[in-house]
């Protein structure tokens, strides 16, 4: 599902959220977001790839919820565009069976200045593990059916750090 | 009143199925009630719904607490924890 567009504030910043079958390409997507604009002093990338967890692994097979996976993940990076003032964000999460080395997620943030940025990718990826439907199954070398992987407690955590006092 | 029910990753294969259209005894308020009354329907939905705290559902595809009341809701998903990025 492609979807981009532009949010309403002080200005108008650029959200597009994403979720295919297919790589992405980073030089592309940093360029969609800086190209032809002064404004922007700092964009920051983030890539999730697909580990094979010490030779176990021959893909990550990821199962989504169509509609939602795409709602969750724009709630998020509007969230992010107001929190810290981004010029742009995207982000990108692919689906099926990824293959070991394969890109899994990207996110790419872009902002006047780098905390900003920075701060911006993070929090999107905080919050996207813990609120996007979004599930992995392990496939194994052996030819074998694995595990679904499980939430970890340190990624719920890791999103308490953004909790306002 | 009948609502669409949608499972993924493991609570999905427990299930043995996607998706179904079930109708709510007059009894299921709530996210939790729904669990419940699913868990009594076989095995397979016993098996799924066998520690119904790890459970997470979406009403409407916005997420929702087991406290939470159905209402009239189109559709309800019941899922494991998720594991996106």
């Amino acid at each position: 599902m492609a979807a981009g567009g532009t949010i309403s504030g002080d200005t108008a910043a650029l959200v597009s959220v994403r979720i295919q079958t297919g790589d992405f390409d980073i030089a592309q997507e940093i360029e969609a977001l800086t190209g032809g604009r002064a404004d922007i002093g700092a964009v920051v990338s983030f890539t999730g790839l697909c580990r094979d967890e010490g030779g176990r692994l021959s893909a990550l097979e990821l199962e989504h919820y169509p509609g939602m996976a795409e709602r969750a993940i724009r709630a998020i990076a509007e969230e992010a565009v107001k929190r810290f003032g981004l010029t742009g964000i995207t982000a990108i999460h692919r689906y099926g069976a990824i293959p070991p080395g394969g890109n899994i997620v990207l996110v790419v943030a872009a902002a006047p200045h780098r905390q900003a940025a920075f701060d911006g990718a993070s929090f999107l990826m905080d919050f996207l593990k813990t609120d996007a439907p979004f599930w992995k199954k392990e496939h194994l070398k052996d030819g074998g059916s694995g595990e679904w992987v499980s939430a970890k407690d340190a990624d719920d955590k890791a999103k308490l750090r953004w909790r306002t006092p | 009143m009948r609502v669409r029910i949608v499972y993924f990753a493991w609570v999905r294969e427990r299930i043995g199925k996607g998706s179904e259209e079930i109708e709510l005894p007059a009894d299921v308020k709530t996210v939790g009630d729904l669990i419940a009354h699913l868990a009594t329907l076989g095995e397979e939905y016993a098996a799924a719904f066998e520690v119904p705290q790890v459970i997470r559902a979406a009403i409407n595809e916005e997420h929702a607490e087991h406290d939470e009341a159905i209402g009239d809701a189109r559709e309800i998903a019941l899922f494991p924890p998720m594991t996106g990025g």
